[in-house]
C-alpha cells in the first residue's frame, strides 16, 4: 500500500468518529431513555437520540467540538509504511479539517493563534505501541474540551486506598455537575504515576459500554460506582434525573509502595470514537462500528 | 408546558416561562462567546453601535462549524458551550442590551439570575453536544460580524425555525433548576457516602 491510500482511511475513519457514534454507546443511550423517570430528563434524552440519527443520516458532526484529534496506534513493525505515519497521520487530520468537516481547534497557548488546520506543536498526537507483526490498529479519539476540562488527578496515600478513590470519584463527578456534558462515561486509571494513571484512565474510555473489566473484584468496584453516581440525580445535561453515567471503567497498574496515584478522565455522551485494522496489503477492517 | 416564541420576543411573553418548561423559539437568534460578550459590552461603553440590535432576541453560547458557500455561509453543527465563562459578562450584558432568552448548557450563577429577573428574561439550556439539531433549526445566517475574532467566537446572525428543545432552567422570577438539582444533589452525596461506607 501507498501513503496516500492510508491518508484517505484515516480520514474516513475521522469522518466515521466524529459524525456516528457506535453502536454500544447508542444502545446504551436507549436503553438510559427507557429506564429514565425525569420528564425533563427524558426530553434531553430524546433529543440526543434525534441529534445522534441526524448526524449519521447526514454524515455531519454530532457535536461542534470536534475535539482534539488524538491517535492510538499498534503497528507492526513490519508494517510497510511504519517510517511515514506521522506524516500521514498529519495530512489526513489537515484534510479532514476541510472535508468533513472537523472545527479548526489547536490554540497557540502563548499567542492564542489557531492556524485553522487542527495541527501544530504536537498535535494531532500519537501514542504509540509497538509489536512484532505486519498490520497497523488505529484508534481515532476526537476529545472534547468540554468534558476534558473536568479531568482531575489525586495522588492519595496507600491508606486511603480503593475506599479513597472512590470518594474521590463520587466528588469529582458530583463537583463537575452539568459540565461535561452528562451522561458521560467515567475513566479510572489506577497505579503506575501522575502520566501513567491519567493515560490509563483515558484508554479506558474507548472499552465498550457495559464490557467489565475482567477481574471481577474491579468489574464489581465499577458497577458499585456506576450504581452510586446515577443515584446523585445530576441527570442528563445536568437538570436532573436518573441518567448521570452510562459506565465506569476502571484500569489498573502496579503502583509505588508510597504511592496511590488516581486519574480520573470523563467523556461526554458523544462517546465518539474509530477503530481500523490495516493489513500491510491495505485491507481496512473496521473494529468500532458495524458498516455496511 | 410547552411554548413556541416568535422574536422579538417581549417581556410580558418571557414572564409566562417557568422553569421545567420546555420552550421553541422562530426567528433570530446570534451567537456570542467570550470574546463576543467581552467587546460588545467595551463597545456598550464607547458609546459604539453594535452589528445588531440584541434587544428582544435570543443570544446562543456557541462556537459553530460554518461552511463558507457560494452566496454566503452554511450552518454544519452548532452546539452549546460552557455557560459559566460567560457569567462574568451576562449580568451587564442583559441590562445594556436586553435579550430576551439566553441559550447554552450547564447553567448560570446567581448575577444572571438576578439581572434577569430584574429585566424580564430567561435562560434556555439547549442539550449540549446536540449539535446537527441545532444546525437543522438554522433557516439561514443572516450575517456574520466579528469574523476576526476567529470562526468560534465570531457573532453568526441566523434565522431559526422551530429552535429547541430549550429547557427553561433560569427564569424571570428568581427560580434556577440547576440550584434546585444542586440541593438534591448534595443530600443524595450524603446517602451515596452511607452506602459506600465513608
Amino acid at each position: 500500500m501507498i501513503a496516500i491510500e492510508l491518508e484517505e482511511i484515516i480520514i474516513s475513519l475521522l469522518r466515521l468518529a466524529v459524525t456516528e457514534l457506535p453502536h454500544d454507546v447508542v444502545k446504551s443511550l436507549e436503553t438510559a431513555l427507557n429506564k429514565e423517570r425525569n420528564k425533563t430528563a427524558r426530553n434531553q434524552l430524546e433529543a440526543i437520540l434525534r441529534n445522534v440519527k441526524l448526524a449519521k443520516e447526514h454524515s455531519i458532526p454530532i457535536c461542534q467540538d470536534t475535539g482534539i484529534q488524538i491517535f492510538y496506534i499498534n503497528v507492526g513493525a513490519h508494517f510497510p509504511l511504519i517510517d511515514q505515519i506521522p506524516k500521514i497521520i498529519n495530512n489526513s487530520v489537515k484534510r479532514a479539517t476541510e472535508e468533513v468537516p472537523l472545527r479548526p481547534n489547536t490554540v497557540n497557548p502563548f499567542t492564542n493563534e489557531n492556524p485553522g488546520d487542527n495541527d501544530g506543536l504536537g498535535i494531532p498526537w500519537i501514542n504509540w505501541k509497538v509489536n512484532d507483526g505486519t498490520d497497523l490498529e488505529i484508534t481515532v479519539f476526537p476529545k472534547g474540551g468540554g468534558s476534558e476540562n473536568m479531568s482531575q488527578i489525586a495522588m492519595l496515600t496507600p491508606g486511603q486506598g480503593i475506599k479513597g478513590m472512590k470518594r474521590f470519584v463520587i466528588d469529582a463527578v458530583i463537583d463537575a455537575g452539568a459540565k461535561p456534558c452528562p451522561p458521560t462515561i467515567i475513566g479510572i486509571g489506577l497505579g503506575g504515576g501522575a502520566d501513567i494513571c491519567m493515560k490509563i484512565a483515558k484508554e479506558q474510555l474507548f472499552r465498550p459500554i457495559g464490557q467489565r473489566h475482567v477481574n471481577p473484584r474491579i468489574a464489581e468496584i465499577e458497577i458499585e460506582l456506576l450504581d452510586a453516581l446515577n443515584q446523585s440525580g445530576i441527570g442528563p445535561m445536568g437538570l436532573g434525573g436518573d441518567t448521570t453515567v452510562l459506565d465506569v471503567h476502571i484500569g489498573a497498574t502496579m503502583r509505588h509502595p508510597a504511592s496511590f496515584p488516581v486519574g480520573l478522565v470523563i467523556q461526554c455522551w458523544a462517546a465518539r470514537r474509530a477503530s481500523a485494522t490495516v493489513t500491510k496489503e491495505g485491507k481496512t477492517i473496521i473494529t468500532s462500528h458495524e458498516v455496511k | 408546558m410547552e411554548y413556541e416564541l416568535t422574536t422579538p420576543i417581549s417581556e410580558e411573553d418571557i414572564r409566562k416561562l417557568h422553569t421545567n418548561d420546555i420552550l421553541y423559539i422562530t426567528g433570530t437568534v446570534f451567537t456570542a462567546r467570550d470574546e463576543a460578550h467581552e467587546r460588545a459590552l467595551e463597545w456598550f461603553k464607547e458609546g459604539k453601535k453594535l452589528p445588531i440590535d440584541p434587544s428582544g432576541l435570543a443570544v446562543f453560547h456557541c462556537g459553530p462549524i460554518v461552511r463558507k458557500i457560494d452566496e454566503g455561509w452554511e450552518m454544519v453543527a452548532a452546539g452549546p458551550t460552557t455557560s459559566t465563562r460567560m457569567e462574568m459578562f451576562e449580568s451587564e450584558f442583559i441590562e445594556a442590551f436586553k435579550p430576551r432568552v439566553i441559550i447554552g448548557k450547564g447553567g448560570m450563577g446567581s448575577k444572571t439570575t438576578a439581572a434577569m429577573e430584574k429585566i424580564g428574561a430567561v435562560y434556555g439550556a439547549y442539550i449540549g453536544g446536540a449539535a446537527v439539531l441545532a444546525a437543522k433549526a438554522v433557516k439561514k445566517i443572516v450575517d456574520v460580524s466579528w469574523l476576526d475574532l476567529g470562526m468560534p467566537e465570531a457573532l453568526w446572525i441566523m434565522e431559526v425555525n422551530r429552535f429547541g428543545p430549550l429547557i427553561i432552567a433560569i427564569d424571570s422570577y428568581g427560580s434556577n433548576l440547576y440550584e434546585e438539582v444542586k440541593t438534591k444533589v448534595e443530600q443524595n452525596q450524603n446517602e451515596i457516602y452511607k452506602k459506600l461506607g465513608f
